[in-house]
């Protein structure tokens, strides 16, 4: 039986297994591959969407859970005409290095910055600590994050 | 595959021994000019001038042969041939081409020799020539060893400049102008009359123009884009989501799989029961591999678990059970039999640090396993269709693929297609292609339908190739407030022995990288000495970011800062009187100042320790600072100075630099591979930390610029656990001799 998941915006109907990890379907069935995988196991971010707007790893959410819930992924969070403020700042600050985290990363960012439009450094850690860069990438990520506040604040 | 590839894989990476069998062939075969690997099929109206231009009515297309891994290089490829073809790089696409000996390594095989990285002298600037020579006859194509810029910027830069005048050329013959009254700009051909006519117009009548002569290079002051911070196109599609990695790869009618295979390293498959794997919905079939087996499935989540409910029963690894055991492999490898190389003996160390015996120092320090774990998991596509096989996959060695493919799997090397995707990280890890060739199995048994594999994160920890674990001894004295001796034993396995076993062959030579960054270090201390051991293989181990530096930066710098404190000098002080090379002593001196260096106790409970590594060429010095707090001790600073030669570019070599530091610091902080039963203990990042954001201190790079050409991947990574180390000691008077650092101490 078709299940029906709500992906950025669009009903989407998925033949799969209840069980079946939102990471998965969103990859190998909608062919949304912007969502990564990186562990499997919820360690290390690099799968990041938002559920109804909340910051979730995609790994550990099986899809017979999302009836009714609203996914969005990083494709549906702005696109190359309107990047999302945080992809914005993202690209000013040049943070990517080979780059395989940082949709989750932004994910994660984006999903703080909605809901704390000013956060301290803190909230910045408590939010993003989570997230593996294996490049390193933190002084920038740490930059943009700040940089995309300040814009989204500005606008 | 033809005589070259045969000889390729007898020498490679034997160093001195493949440059000798290199100069046999003499100069006549080294001027040729491998085939333009663009040209074979090209489209009518399309023009590949030299092997990294490629012009059709659609675009401009640069070639960038050294993999993309996240350092960067595309970009900085691209921007070398932009420089010269004038054109924006916002006007071309980059493409890495195809696997080609037009694309070879200069560089890399000069490597392993036994000659310091700043040596000029004859006999070094012979070998790395002959090491060029080698590599072009043999179409070495790696990415690694920080070789890329170094390589590729006169062969760039010129290509460049040969496309543009033979843009220029086909203008002419198109106006009737002369070429002489013909300029370039933004990517066209400006008539006298300021009309441009786009590079695109012109690929048909360039494809019928003979390539110009060779080129004569700006000079640095007409630059438009070298020494400028370029945004990066690559950063915009890795932010959007769009970018397509290796992993995002997908093809009409593919299937996906995965690989299980024994993680007791290189033990058999005794016995498997896959029934249950293979009634589970979804999964299409089961293929044996070497070393245990693949499942081919819908899609990648049902073939995960599938691998999982197959029922292995996997013999034992060819090596020590116990991580005990295999460290004591390693410490009973310093011995007269086992030594594989004494490249540095001044003076007489061994006697200076018995006569001082009442002053000598002693100690003995470890470094672990280190698992490279780039953050996109080993993956490869393949498609096997009417005697043709393509890959697609994230890859350090292209060509290598392709012999390996022939000499595993017995598909002529030419058969092969590669097709080089975007990575995840590297850090070395695809220097090895042991997932490829699984793919290809994989794709063999499913002619006719691409198949994408991808591992586990389970998987990649248990097949990582680690950096090898190593011991060192030191021994050292000290009087009248110097230095005055320096010993340092270091026993390893042989990363490179490691790597041409798996190629069936056995290792000759001493592997320098047991020693590198350490025996080459540009310090005058009277007696010195620096040996290194050949510990047996164990482990199959791999080139890990900054190899042997990697651990030989904390020996090194650790055991140096434990003589200077037993001579009551000043670490910064007496490293910058020992420093026998000016770029070395100017790094030193700027980081001090950048750190505004007061000694290594700023303030109480505040310890600061500097670490100096020359390595890949570029002497790097840097000072960590932490703070002793209630919760544990913290990274309060970080100051960076480099002697890097050309900045490519400038905001990506920051990039790199800070990136390498912090990759240093975390692993030195939190990271270990140990061993049981044959198998890695970590299986996933919850037992294999890097640096969390939390702890990332602010970081400070001061990049030194000259006009030699050095590569800036690897040479900051090797001094940061050493001057975390010493930071450490500094703050809290506990000197830690082993990593991971958090052992011993722990971190807020
Ligand atoms: S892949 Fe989901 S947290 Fe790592
Ligand atoms: S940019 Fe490579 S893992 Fe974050």
């Amino acid at each position: 039986m078709a299940i029906v998941l709500s992906v950025n915006g669009a009903d989407r109907a998925i033949e799969a297994d209840a069980e079946m990890p939102l990471l998965w379907a969103l990859r190998d069935i909608l062919g949304l591959t912007g969502t990564k995988f990186g562990c499997g196991a919820g360690i290390c971010g690099a799968c990041t969407v938002h559920l109804d707007g909340r910051a979730a790893r995609a790994c550990q959410v099986p899809i017979g859970d999302l009836a009714g819930v609203a996914v969005t992924t990083i494709e549906g969070l702005g696109t190359a005409e309107a990047p999302h403020p945080v992809q914005r700042a993202w690209i000013e600050e040049q943070v990517a290095q080979c780059g395989y985290c940082q949709p989750g990363q932004i994910m994660a960012a984006a999903a703080l910055l909605a809901n704390n439009p000013a956060p301290s450094d803190d909230d910045i850690v408590a939010a993003m600590d989570g997230h593996i860069c294996r490049c390193a990438t933190y002084p920038r990520i740490r930059s943009a994050v700040r940089a995309a506040a300040a814009a989204m604040r500005g606008a | 595959m033809g005589r070259t590839g045969r000889i390729l894989r007898r020498t490679f990476l034997i160093g001195t021994a493949a440059v000798a069998g290199g100069v046999a062939f003499g100069v006549w075969a080294v001027r040729r000019d491998p085939a333009n690997p663009l040209l074979p099929g090209l489209p009518v109206g399309a023009a590949a001038i030299t092997p990294f231009v490629r012009i059709d009515a659609a675009g401009v297309t640069l070639i960038a042969p050294r993999a993309e891994v996240g350092q960067g290089i595309a970009h900085a490829q691209a921007m070398m041939i932009a420089e010269e073809l004038d054109i924006g790089l916002d006007q071309v696409a980059i493409d890495p081409g195809p696997p080609a000996p037009a694309y070879w390594n200069g560089r890399v095989a000069a490597e392993g020799l036994p000659f310091a990285a700043i040596d000029d002298g004859m006999m070094a600037r012979g070998a790395r020539a002959a090491g060029d020579a080698v590599s072009k006859l043999l179409g070495i194509q790696i990415t690694g060893g920080s070789t890329s810029v170094p390589d590729m910027f006169d062969r760039l830069r010129a290509a460049g400049a040969v496309a543009r005048e033979t843009l220029k050329a086909a203008a002419s013959r198109e106006t009737g102008v002369p070429v002489a009254q013909l300029g370039t700009a933004g990517g066209a051909v400006i008539l006298p009359d300021g009309r441009a006519l786009p590079y695109t117009a012109l690929a048909a009548a360039a494809a019928a123009t003979p390539p110009a002569g060779p080129v004569p290079l700006r000079p640095p002051e007409a630059w438009r884009l070298i020494g400028r911070s370029i945004p990066r196109a690559d950063i915009a599609r890795k932010s959007l989501g769009t970018e397509i990695y290796g992993i995002d790869l997908r093809l009409p009618g593919m299937v996906f799989a995965t690989a299980r295979t024994n993680p007791r390293l290189g033990g058999p498959v005794n016995g498997m029961d896959a029934a249950a794997a293979e009634a589970m919905p979804g999964v299409l079939r089961v293929v044996p591999l070497p070393g245990g087996a693949a499942v081919i499935a819908r899609d990648t989540w049902t073939a995960f678990r599938a691998a999982g409910a197959i029922a292995f029963d996997w013999g034992a690894a060819p090596f020590p059970a116990t991580q005990a055991g295999l460290w004591r492999t390693i410490a009973d490898s310093f011995t007269d039999e086992r030594r594989d190389s004494r490249l540095r003996d001044d003076g007489d160390a061994a006697a200076a640090a018995t006569a001082a015996a009442a002053g000598a120092v002693t100690a003995e320090y470890r470094a672990p396993y280190l698992a490279h774990a780039p953050l996109e998991p080993m993956n490869a596509t393949a498609l096997w269709r009417d005697g043709w096989l393509d890959i697609w996959t994230g890859t350090q060695i292209p060509r290598f693929v392709q012999s390996n493919v022939e000499r595993v799997h017995g598909i002529p090397s030419e058969r092969v297609r590669v097709h080089q995707m975007p990575s995840g990280g590297s850090f070395g890890r695809r220097l090895e292609d042991d997932y490829v060739q699984q793919a290809v199995a994989v794709a063999r048994a499913m002619e006719g339908t691409p198949v994408k594999l991808t591992w586990t994160r389970e998987e990649d920890f248990a097949h990582d190739f680690p950096r090898p674990a190593a011991i060192a001894r030191g021994r050292g004295a000290v009087a009248d407030g110097r230095v005055t001796a320096l010993e340092l034993a270091i026993a390893a396995p042989s990363v490179a022995e490691s790597q041409i076993a798996r190629l069936g062959l056995p290792a000759a030579g001493p592997d320098i990288a047991i020693v590198a960054g350490a025996w080459d270090q540009p310090y005058a201390i009277p007696h010195y000495r620096v040996t290194g051991h050949r510990a047996p293989a164990a482990v199959p181990v791999s080139s890990w970011r900054s190899v042997g530096a990697s651990h030989n930066g904390f020996f090194h710098e650790s055991f140096l800062d434990e003589l200077i404190h037993a001579a009551g000098a000043d670490p910064l002080a007496e490293r910058i009187r020992l420093c026998s090379h000016a770029p070395s002593r100017r790094v030193l001196e700027a980081a001090g100042a950048m750190a505004g260096w007061a000694g290594p106790r700023p303030a109480p409970g505040v310890g600061r320790g500097v670490a100096f590594t020359l390595s890949f060429g570029v002497p790097v010095a840097e000072i960590v600072e932490v703070a002793d707090t209630p919760g544990g001790l913290r990274l309060t600073g970080v100051w960076v100075a480099a002697e890097v030669g050309r900045v490519i570019d400038p905001a990506g070599a920051e990039a790199q630099a800070t990136g390498g530091v912090l990759w240093g610091l975390g692993h030195a902080m939190h990271a270990e591979i140990t061993y049981e039963g044959g198998a890695a203990e970590q299986t996933n990042f919850h037992a294999f930390g890097g640096l969390r954001l939390s702890e990332v201190p602010p970081v400070q790079v001061r990049l030194l610029e000259t006009d030699a050409l050095r590569g800036l991947g690897e040479p900051t990574v090797p001094p940061a656990a050493a001057a975390l180390a010493n930071a450490i000691f500094a703050a809290t008077g506990q000197r830690i001799r082993e990593m991971p650092l958090v052992r011993h101490v722990r971190f807020a």
